[in-house]
């Protein structure tokens, strides 16, 4: 190698962005181009739709009734679906971390089929379970509840698709935190239960955190279950992804515009989740 | 409080073993001798195939027959100290502390109240406000140990607790031990010699699972009877018959030999196979009777290296093949499988020593300590 005239001796590796004189990288330069052109297919779409995108009738396309209505079921029905596979993911995560039991590769198999399963399908599926004729839709419509078509089944739609993205994570970072700190826990006397809540799920959060961040962003972006099995309804199941469609059939600087708005809520969501969780402050 | 356990763990331990009220028993023992999981056994953290365990009354395990008996982790009153401190880092050291208390259903402040006091046991209030991050090592361990301690443990088990430390903390750690050690149940898990001498006052040695010696640390390391024990106690070890003059040295090194399934003894052959036949004299106490069970123990430094058989003088002559030459504290270590002999570097250079030859180690019978195993 040689030497480099502007190496600055007293840098941190992290502190070059250029690379250079800092110390192995393991990169080949030639793997550069496969890797810009990559993030070119990413990025040269959301481009695409900037320069589609009728500035001077922006904000009055995103602030029309049928757009904020769906703005506002949107960021709903994907908060209370963050919330349906916190309050189911957090166990299965648990259950298939922490305890091996026979036939828990099948359940993780089954928990993570909707990542590669067609959304529609889901949505099918979700018809033939809660759906008036479907397997408890029966006994739920003789006790006089309905689901399908409703907001409920745009959140069950969403929690469906967006469930393995949380137990994913936070299997992860329970494996990755390990028993030690639990078997310590309970030494010193805590029953399960406190552990659960005072060691375990306090040393997981930042994976628990992205977890029902990516779930909440998968949620937002949901539209293939929530189209079968909840239909399209202003103010009732018609979603933003939904309403977009809709009207790119009808209005095309309306539907550049409303794709802008969920990329900017996207965005946010992501780039929260990815900043350095904070410190948990002790409860 | 007496702490009984008799627990067979499949493969991996089959031991009875016992802690009397107020006793603290070292186990040593090589790696992979089952001492870690005589640790989890007793905390609750494993389960074992068979076997009991008691804390006094209290039964915390039973499988015996029809009788079964089972307490979680939680509610055995046995706390553990790990070779890592493993505070939560999430908490305070405070909190940390606080936490037994706390389980234990000790309102926030009153929690907080006892953490302290335990702080200061260890000479640690200082660090109350600090994330466990931002400690050293035997700080961390220090905290650890309060936190152990502010659980009011019936029986405290450390598992190694200085192994992770650097030389500088570990001399502070085994003192401050010592202290809050006296007059609590513990079992201390160690590798160090120097733990056992100052902090325990019995000691178990573990070998594949079983224990191959026991008894007060002062008899062990005097009479070593097991090859691992001979070893912290820095002997020569040989095993046999005892005879009207000494030794008849049997195949293996040590009397453990018996119990350990060959993994330990790796390098015996080497001189254990050559030595079995040979007749040691040595100095008897009396109390273990020709055709009994017995061991040879000497010191290295009582070995001299001869490459030929030295005439005349009433030596023990014992022919080897030397395996390894290290530094040994100012001199040479000449090493024959599991026998050493300390000698200076001038006497090495001029026997020109290197490992693969064969040399004679010559003992005068009256440093070798013969009694029974």
């Amino acid at each position: 190698m040689t030497p480099s005239p502007d190496a600055s001796p007293a840098g941190s590796p992290g502190a070059s962005p250029v690379g250079g004189g800092h110390g192995y990288s393991g990169v080949p330069r030639w793997l550069y181009l496969p890797a810009a052109a990559g993030a070119l297919f990413v990025m040269l779409p959301l481009v695409a739709m900037l320069v589609k995108v009728n500035w001077g009738q922006f904000i009055p396309l995103v602030t029309s009734a049928a757009s904020l209505d769906a703005l506002g079921l949107s960021l709903r029905t994907s908060a209370a679906s963050t919330v349906v596979c916190l309050v189911f993911g957090v166990p299965l995560a648990m259950v298939l971390a922490r305890r091996p039991f026979r036939g828990q590769r099948l359940l993780r198999a089954f928990v993570l089929l909707p990542l590669v399963l067609p959304p529609v399908v889901g949505g099918i599926a979700l018809l033939y379970t809660f759906g008036r004729q479907g397997l408890l839709g029966k006994s739920l419509e003789l006790a006089g509840v309905q689901i399908a078509f409703s907001t409920t089944a745009v959140v069950l739609a969403q929690a469906f698709v967006a469930l393995p993205f949380l137990v994913v994570s936070l299997e992860g970072s329970l494996r990755t935190a390990g028993k030690r700190y639990e078997a310590v826990a309970a030494t010193l006397g805590a029953g399960p239960t406190t552990v659960l809540r005072r060691v375990t799920l306090p040393l997981v959060m930042p994976g628990l955190v992205s977890g029902a961040v990516l779930s909440f962003a998968r949620s937002l972006g949901e539209f293939g279950a929530t189209l079968t099995f909840a239909g399209s309804l202003q103010g009732v199941t018609r979603t933003l992804p939904l309403e977009i469609y809709l009207e790119r059939e009808a209005d095309a600087d309306a539907a550049v515009a409303l794709s802008l708005l969920l990329v900017a809520v996207a965005v946010a969501v992501v780039g929260l989740s990815y900043r350095k969780p904070g410190r948990q402050v002790a409860a | 409080m007496t702490f009984r356990m008799t627990a067979r763990v499949h493969g991996r331990l089959e031991a009875e073993f016992t802690v009397a009220a107020g006793e603290t028993v070292a186990v040593l023992g090589p790696n992979g001798a089952g001492k870690s999981t005589l640790l989890a056994v007793a905390a609750g953290l494993l389960r074992p195939d068979a076997g009991s365990v008691r804390l006094g009354d209290k039964v915390l395990f039973e499988r015996d027959g029809s009788r079964h008996g089972w307490v979680p982790p939680h509610l055995r009153g046995v706390a553990l100290l790990a070779q890592e401190a493993l505070l939560f880092p999430h908490l305070s050291v405070l909190d940390n502390v606080a936490f037994a208390p706390r389980s234990a259903g000790q309102s926030r402040a009153t929690s907080r109240e006892t953490a302290r006091r335990w702080l200061a046991e260890v000479d640690a209030l200082d660090l109350t406000a600090r994330r466990p991050g931002q400690l050293s090592g035997g700080q961390a361990q220090r905290v650890a140990v309060a936190r152990a301690l502010a659980a009011e443990p019936e029986l405290l088990l450390l598992d190694e607790p200085m192994a992770a430390l650097d030389i500088h903390a570990a001399p502070h750690l085994r003192r401050l031990l010592k202290r809050v050690l006296a007059g609590r149940s513990a079992v201390i898990v160690t590798h160090d010699v120097l733990d056992a001498l100052m902090l325990a006052d019995r000691v178990v040695v573990l070998d594949g699972g079983r224990i191959v010696e026991e008894g007060p640390v002062r008899g062990v390391l005097g009479r070593p009877r097991s090859a691992f024990a001979a070893g912290l106690a820095g002997l020569n070890l040989l095993a046999g018959t005892v005879t009207a003059e000494g030794l008849l040295v049997s195949g293996s090194g040590a009397a453990g030999g018996q119990a350990v399934s060959g993994t330990s003894l790796s390098g015996t052959s080497l001189s254990g196979t050559s030595l079995s036949g040979t007749s040691l004299s040595g100095t008897s106490d009396g109390e273990a009777a020709a055709g009994e069970p017995g061991v040879a123990a000497f010191p290295p430094s009582a070995v001299s290296v001869f490459l030929e058989v030295p005439h005349g003088s009433p030596r023990n002559c014992l022919p080897v093949v030397i395996t390894e030459l290290e530094p040994h504290a100012g001199g040479i270590r000449v090493r024959a499988g599991e026998l050493a002999a300390d000698i200076t570097p001038a006497a090495s250079a001029e026997l020109g020593l290197e490992p693969g030859m064969p040399v004679f180690f010559v003992v005068k019978s009256a440093e070798v300590q013969v009694y029974g195993a």
